[in-house]
């Protein structure tokens, strides 16, 4: 058994190494090397706690047995999981991490003598409060990121549910949530408790079930915060000093990412948490517009425009990820460079389901990270490219952002892919994108549909060039 | 009147979240995802409480209701744990550079 002022520190150093983890991400060079100083800071975390408690009894056999049983699951589906699928994934992985916070703070609530918190029934109010926080956001967490990843999953359907009345009832249950908690920790009672983790569940539910399949990556990086304050409210209550380092890292990482996707999108956080994007009243207001002519061509156009151009822009989307179309691209983009064609891949900040989703699609097809650019260090190159190449994307494309005030994607930062000389837009049909709003590229005299599936059109054109 | 415990557990708290801020913003967009994998691989350093409460009870009652608890959320943690670092070891190892000079 150490003493606890050395288990404190070495809960330090695990916390710095979970630090430095986070900081090698800032390139893909010390990436690798930063996963694995998060892997010592975990062994360090985990070793030390079986050190400090260093009652041996029988329990400890079950301890590895458990541990051993969620490890292997856990390597099992890191192994099999395809990367198309890490949108999932991740939401997953935030419930477990809600649900072991709301099962620690349950075991710490019936058995506070073995957490050092007092007796049952006597717990120090402080402790009450920081485990029935940490309690309540695990729960939200829990609930938000099963909807999350159902509707990722899409057993549920992507669209926004709404009905009448949602957020005054959202109000009214996340006002009873601070008033159970305080009621709790003046009574101590049990059913109080049990009451608080039912209403955060449901809130947690009601809170995700209004927001669109598109805005996921929001949800998925909020939940992400959540996880680590719920994460920080038990390390208060255990006083251990990585959880609350981790919780503080995890819950500012999350709230940034969720920052950053918003941005993406030009919608304040909590128009996306309210939920409904444009679902009412825009899409009636389109169907007056005449039909309006497109070019339509077939991967023979598409692979001659590209054989005669010298620079080509690829921009992925979400769609892409649908139909696994990310080798495909790659093989068309190995071809194109054969013929020496500069070949470069524009990501805008919020395509795919999650941040980051397109980048680890590409990477996973092999291709190299230094070709693929940000929406800010590649919009000034679409003037000057020949064909710019849309394979799944929508919304991020559409001009209509800069042009038109009247559109709720007025104001949203979009790819200027409307000023290449042409434009190849690789779609299964004219139907508008999440936003509910016709694309003014469809129709631009520049652009060139290609009505197919993005795998098969891809495939096509390569055999064409 | 000595300082409250809880104070320095709050400093570490706030500076914590001021260290985040800076990290995260410091890291390269196309890094996103394994962020987000990573990031719930450390969260579940909550596994530290999970298995103080498995503990818990004594070897004649090796499970009682807190302990069991404990147990479950041991093995969710411990998915989350290999599972967040291997998936993003996996998906990290898949970023590559511009072979240079292989072939004109």
């Amino acid at each position: 058994m150490i003493s606890p002022n050395l288990s404190a520190i070495f809960y330090l150093i695990s916390g710095v190494l979970f630090i430095l983890a986070l900081r090698g991400l800032s390139s893909p060079e010390t990436s690798r090397q930063g996963n694995l100083l998060g892997i010592c800071g975990m062994i360090i975390a985990i070793t030390v706690t079986f050190l400090s408690i260093g009652n041996f009894s029988s329990g400890i056999i079950y301890v590895i047995i458990f541990l051993l049983i969620g490890g292997l699951i856990g390597a099992f589906i890191a192994y099999r999981i395809p990367m198309t699928a890490m949108p999932e994934l991740v939401a997953g992985f935030h419930s477990l991490v809600g649900l072991a916070a709301v099962f620690v703070a349950i075991s710490a609530f019936l058995n506070p003598a073995a957490f050092n918190l007092g007796s049952p029934g006597n717990i120090k109010i402080g402790s009450l409060i920081e485990m029935s926080i940490g309690a309540s956001v695990g729960a939200i967490t829990f609930s938000g990121s099963i909807i999350a990843f159902l509707k990722l999953q899409g057993i549920m359907s992507g669209s926004p549910i709404t009905f009448k009345g949602q957020h005054p009832l959202n109000a009214i249950i996340l006002a009873s949530i601070i008033v159970l908690i305080f009621l709790l920790c003046s009574t101590q009672s049990n059913s109080l408790f049990w009451m608080l983790l039912a209403v955060s569940f449901l809130i947690g539910f009601l809170l995700i079930i209004p927001i669109g399949g598109a805005d996921m990556p929001v949800v998925i990086s909020m939940l992400n915060s959540y996880s680590g304050w719920a994460a920080a409210g038990i390390g208060f209550t255990l006083e251990n000093t990585a959880l609350i380092i981790t919780g503080a890292l995890v819950g500012s990482s999350g709230a940034i990412l969720s920052y950053i996707m918003c941005k993406g999108m030009n919608r304040s956080f909590f128009n996306v948490i309210l939920g409904g994007f444009g679902a009412t009243e825009q899409s009636s207001e389109n169907q007056n517009k005449e039909q309006r002519p497109v070019k339509s061509g077939n991967a023979d156009d598409a692979a001659f425009l590209m054989k005669n151009a010298s620079s080509v822009i690829i921009v992925p989307g979400y769609g892409m990820a649908v139909a696994q179309a990310q080798h495909a691209l790659r093989e068309m983009v190995d071809t194109l460079k054969k013929n020496d064609i500069k070949v470069s891949y524009a990501i805008h900040p919020v395509a795919g389901r999650m941040p980051g989703h397109m980048n680890v699609l590409l990477a996973e097809a092999n291709v190299p990270y230094d070709e693929v650019y940000e929406l800010e260090e590649i919009n000034s190159d679409f003037a000057n490219a020949d064909v710019a190449f849309v394979i799944g994307a929508n919304d991020v494309t559409n001009p209509v952002a800069k042009t038109d005030p009247q559109s709720p994607i007025y104001g949203m930062p979009v790819l200027d892919v409307e000023k290449c000389k042409s434009v190849l837009f690789v779609k299964r049909s004219l139907s508008p994108g999440y936003a509910g709003i016709d694309n003014d590229l469809f129709y631009k005299e520049n652009t060139l549909m290609l009505f197919a599936d993005a795998k098969k059109m891809t495939e096509e054109i390569t055999k064409n060039l | 009147m000595e300082i409250d415990p809880l104070i320095f557990r709050l400093s570490i708290f706030i500076l914590s979240i001021f260290v985040g801020y800076y990290v995260v913003w410091s890291v390269t967009p196309s890094l996103h995802t394994p962020l987000m994998s990573v990031t719930n691989a450390i969260s579940s350093v909550i596994i530290v409480g999970a298995i103080i409460a498995g503990l818990s009870g004594n070897s004649n009652n090796i499970f009682n209701t807190s302990s069991i608890f404990g147990f479950l959320a041991i093995s969710l943690a411990a998915i989350n744990i290999f599972g967040g670092f291997l998936v993003t070891q996996r998906m990290l190892a898949m970023y590559k550079k511009k072979k240079k000079e292989t072939k004109k």
